[in-house]
């Protein structure tokens, strides 16, 4: 029998990115570039907010594409954001 | 007549649409969004509040309560289906409506009275207005920045589907009286079978004069004649 953390390591991870499409306003990425700004940091030029999310999968032979469904259908909004996912095994 | 309002869990502006229901003399019923039973209503309202705490986006998680799937079919046959506030983000995430609700640009939760002015007299939601009519009507929001693809903004535009846009005391479309930043000042939309409507501000919470303003009542009146009057082409 595995123990916890061979478990832990049999474990496939995705890490899903979101981030706001270009173009679309960024309220929180401009409050935060003011801020650094404000700071004295000048070598900082913009910044842009996002999301990020991990997810632990399971055996199932289709995760990869059912993550990138779960994507489209919920993590991310198709009509601001975009999306991209790194797979860990 | 029939209202139904749908609960989600954090909804908190249910009890309000409902009274408001009752305020004009109508039969009114609540709707869990665990069901799937839209109990014979003629109009739904998708409520203002939380849903499910607002958590990924306002409106993400509400889209798959199992009640929705009933709601969007409703709308698809012609049902009226009205969503305010959290409800119109609702509608948008779940593809309603297009477009999508953002952060207010000064990034504050927004509770004042607005005035938005009334762009459409011709749906079964505002029949009972004038165009150009300006209504005092309060926001209570902080994802409310109505956008769109500037395309998509201007289709919405020719297909003259805006019914609602803020405006100031006298009418007038500026930008100063545009509390969220939404593109044109959109208020409010309604799709192109002209029987979903969505808007941030809350008519439901402008229906008596002790409480700052009726000017919601109308609003709720138009659904009902409009139903009233399909009835009775419908018996003919």
């Amino acid at each position: 029998m595995a123990g916890p953390m061979e478990r832990m390591m049999s474990k496939n991870k995705a890490t899903v990115f979101i981030r706001l499409k270009d173009g679309v306003l960024d309220p929180q990425g401009l409050t935060i570039e003011r801020a650094i700004k404000n700071m004295g940091y000048d070598a900082v030029k913009s910044v842009r907010s996002g999301r990020f999310f991990e997810l632990e999968l399971g055996e199932d032979s289709d995760s990869k594409g059912k993550v990138t469904e779960i994507c489209q259908k919920l993590l991310a909004n198709p009509v601001i954001e975009n999306f991209n996912v790194d797979f860990e095994e | 007549m029939k209202f139904g309002v749908v609960t989600f869990p954090g909804s908190n502006c249910d009890y309000d649409a409902f009274a408001a229901a009752r305020l004009i003399g109508e039969e009114v019923e609540f709707l869990w969004h665990q069901e799937t039973d839209l109990k014979g209503c003629d109009v739904v309202i998708l409520p203002g509040g939380f849903a499910h705490g607002d958590y990924l986006r306002s409106g993400a998680i509400a889209r798959f309560s199992p009640i929705m799937k009933s709601v969007a079919g409703f709308a698809k046959n012609g049902g009226l289906l009205f969503g305010i506030c959290n409800g119109f983000q609702v509608l948008l995430e779940s593809g309603l409506l297009p477009g999508a609700l953002i952060r207010n640009r000064d990034l504050r939760f927004r509770g004042r009275d607005v005035y938005i002015r009334v762009e459409r007299n011709d749906t079964p939601f505002t029949n009972g207005y004038k165009i150009g009519d300006v209504l005092k009507i309060p926001i209570a929001h902080k994802d409310g920045n109505y956008y769109n693809f500037r395309g998509d903004v201007e289709r919405l535009k020719k297909k003259n589907l805006v019914v609602f846009r803020y405006c100031n005391r006298e009418g007038e479309i500026t930008d100063q009286s545009n509390p969220n930043g939404s593109a044109d000042n959109i208020a409010g939309i309604i799709s192109d079978s002209g029987n979903v409507l969505g808007m941030m501000p809350h008519p439901e919470r402008a229906m008596e004069k002790i409480l700052g303003s009726d000017d919601g009542y109308k609003m709720f009146e138009s659904v009902r004649d409009f139903i009233n009057r399909s009835v009775i082409i419908e018996k003919a």
